[in-house]
């Protein structure tokens, strides 16, 4: 038996308007080499100056994964030559990050190690196809070169795929739910590679690693790294060994190949960055932005067990953003019925939002409204059935449920002398189903029931025409039997 | 005493993607070395309980706000470049994968 040993590097984008360095728009989707400037272009005699809000992005990250935020980090140079690296080195942090020594606690108790958090800019873009000469040439985008990144690197402290995914969905989840990255994957601002070795079950010394890279989505993650273990582990078995070196994702053919390798050995020759001095943050600034720190998923996901009686299932959808979390919490306190909000908000708005391209920050259903047709269905105003038809309208039309129901004419009919009218009627209009149900053939009960329901326009309360209907038919059973229908 | 032979010059210069010839590697050789020297000057002082620094102004905190500057006129951006495609507005290098 194999084991796989797993570490993350994670670059996520921080959330600000400008570059790290530079005053140019950090905005995705302009034109080409639109958001660029002496600096970002590295061009001769330009002076980067640190951006404060992507330094307190990058430490309430920090501080949101466990890690000690030094007071003092260096920045330093990585150099190496690429098209999309204007300055021929990338602004980095290497042996004085930002931040050191957290961790994450996964779902299944796993506990993850991370080494480090450091701030680095990020690179521009190279094109390499779809363009008439790109059989020649390739073409380069400045726009996202000096945009600020953190860099997460975690220890080796996964062992499976499924394990790396549910790892960098969790980063995600915070990062995102902190405010400090939009989470977006397919517009690059979340990136992953990934260390990945095998050793026999039980050695402790690692085997040799492979880095592999262009881990884009969770399913990527998975899927890439499946392949990855299960080729190591055939190479370990055939008796050959592992060559260290760099690998790429293909998704398409669903492999992953070694990237064309220059044949020197990289040496990025890191030195302090002359042109920045140290980044210095005192500790008031880094308790400030802890403070303001809002409870984290995992936290509030075992609140929302623990306070609000919810299954873990519920618990971790609701979590799964900050302002699902908060329009939960807004709607079980206006519903009264913890669980029943978290049912509509699962099942029928989230369905509708999906439906509709939309977000629970955009819903038009305020929480409060959601929580008063819940409280409608307590009361027994409204069946379930009709809440939904109620809440289409809520969705569609911006009002409460309880306007919806007056204007509509759809309380349920709650009152036992109204309910006992129509089930008299009913029964009175089927006394050959009467005399099977009386004959023995049970069945037919709920026939009965739908034709209540029927003669009262789906209004009547389910439980009541139910009792009642029961007792009619159980306590005339000896006298209403016509000799006819009993034969049939 | 820094040994600084033709090799490490030949390395340095291929790291940094630089064509010297037999003369310019021999001046380099001899320039680099006189550097490591004067390096190892410096290493002889006494430094004990001297914290290392990055930096010689340390005290400099200099931060900025958040706040969008204006970019280069694209045309200006692409200006100086050896090739490029102002209909794309890109830069162009030879093709680097293939």
């Amino acid at each position: 038996m194999y084991e796989a040993v797993i570490g993350l590097e994670v670059h996520a984008h921080l959330l600000t308007r400008t570059k790290m360095f530079c005053g140019c728009s950090t905005a995705f989707g302009a034109r080409p080499n639109t958001q660029v400037c002496p600096v970002c272009l590295g061009l001769p005699g330009a002076l980067p100056v640190l951006n404060r809000q992507a330094v307190d992005c990058a430490i309430k990250a920090s501080l949101a994964l466990g890690c000690r935020v030094e007071t003092e980090s260096v920045f330093a140079r990585k150099n190496y030559f690429y098209p999309d690296l204007p300055k021929g080195y990338q602004i980095s942090q290497y042996e004085r990050p930002l931040a050191v020594a957290g961790g994450l606690t996964l779902g299944d108790a796993t506990h993850v190690r991370i080494t480090r958090v450091h701030l680095e800019e990020d690179a521009g873009k190279s094109l390499h196809e779809g363009l008439a000469d790109s059989a020649i040439k390739t073409g380069v985008d400045f726009n996202r070169s000096g945009v600020p990144l953190i860099e997460i690197v975690s220890e080796p402290d996964l062992r499976s795929a499924a394990q790396a995914a549910g790892f960098f969905s969790e980063l995600r989840a915070i990062l995102v739910w902190i405010g400090v990255n939009d989470g977006n994957m397919e517009e690059g601002s979340l990136r992953c590679d990934a260390n990945v070795s095998v050793r026999p079950a039980g050695q402790s010394s690692l085997g040799t690693k492979t880095e592999v890279k262009n881990l884009n989505s969770f399913r990527h993650v998975e899927k890439a790294l499946t392949y990855e273990i299960e080729r190591q582990i055939e190479v370990v078995r055939g008796g050959g060994r592992v060559r260290q070196e760099t690998r790429l994702w293909d998704g398409a053919s669903g492999r992953t190949q070694p990237m064309r390798s220059k044949e020197d050995a990289q040496d990025y020759r890191y030195f302090p960055e002359p042109d920045l001095p140290p980044l210095v943050v005192d500790a008031a600034r880094i308790e400030a932005l802890g403070a303001a720190l809002p409870e984290l998923p995992a936290a509030r996901r075992e609140r929302f067990v623990a306070a609000h009686g919810l299954p873990p299932y519920d618990a971790g959808v609701l979590t799964q953003s900050a302002g699902l979390a908060d329009y939960f919490e807004r709607t079980a306190a206006a519903a009264g019925n913890a669980k029943a909000a978290s049912n509509w908000i699962m099942g029928e708005l989230l369905g509708m939002l999906n439906d509709r391209h939309a977000t629970v920050e955009t819903a038009p259903i305020a929480p409060d409204a959601l929580g008063g047709l819940i409280a409608l269905i307590d009361r027994g105003t409204i069946s379930s059935a009709m809440a939904k038809d109620v809440f289409a309208r809520m969705y569609d039309t911006g009002q409460s449920a309880a306007a919806i129901v007056e204007a509509e004419g759809l309380a349920q009919i709650g009152d036992a002398d109204e309910v006992a009218a129509l089930v008299d009627r009913v029964v009175a209009a089927n006394t050959p189903v009467v005399a099977e149900y009386r004959d023995g053939k049970r069945q037919v009960f709920g026939f009965l029931v739908g034709q209540v329901m029927k003669a009262s326009g789906g209004r009547v309360n389910p439980k009541l025409a139910n009792e009642r209907l029961r007792a009619v038919l159980d306590r005339d059973g000896d006298v209403a039997v016509t000799p006819g229908t009993a034969q049939r | 005493m820094s040994r600084l032979t033709i090799a490490d010059v030949e390395r340095i210069a291929a790291l940094a993607h630089l064509e010297l010839t037999g003369e310019e590697k021999q001046l380099f050789t001899g320039q680099l070395a006189d550097i490591l020297t004067y390096a190892e000057q410096l290493q002889q002082i006494d430094t004990t309980g001297v914290p290392a620094t990055a930096h010689v102004h340390p005290d400099l905190r200099a931060e900025r706000p958040d706040e969008p500057a204006p970019s280069l006129a694209p045309e200006d951006a692409l200006a100086n470049a050896p090739d490029a495609d102002a209909e794309a507005g890109l830069f162009k290098v030879p093709r680097v994968i293939g």
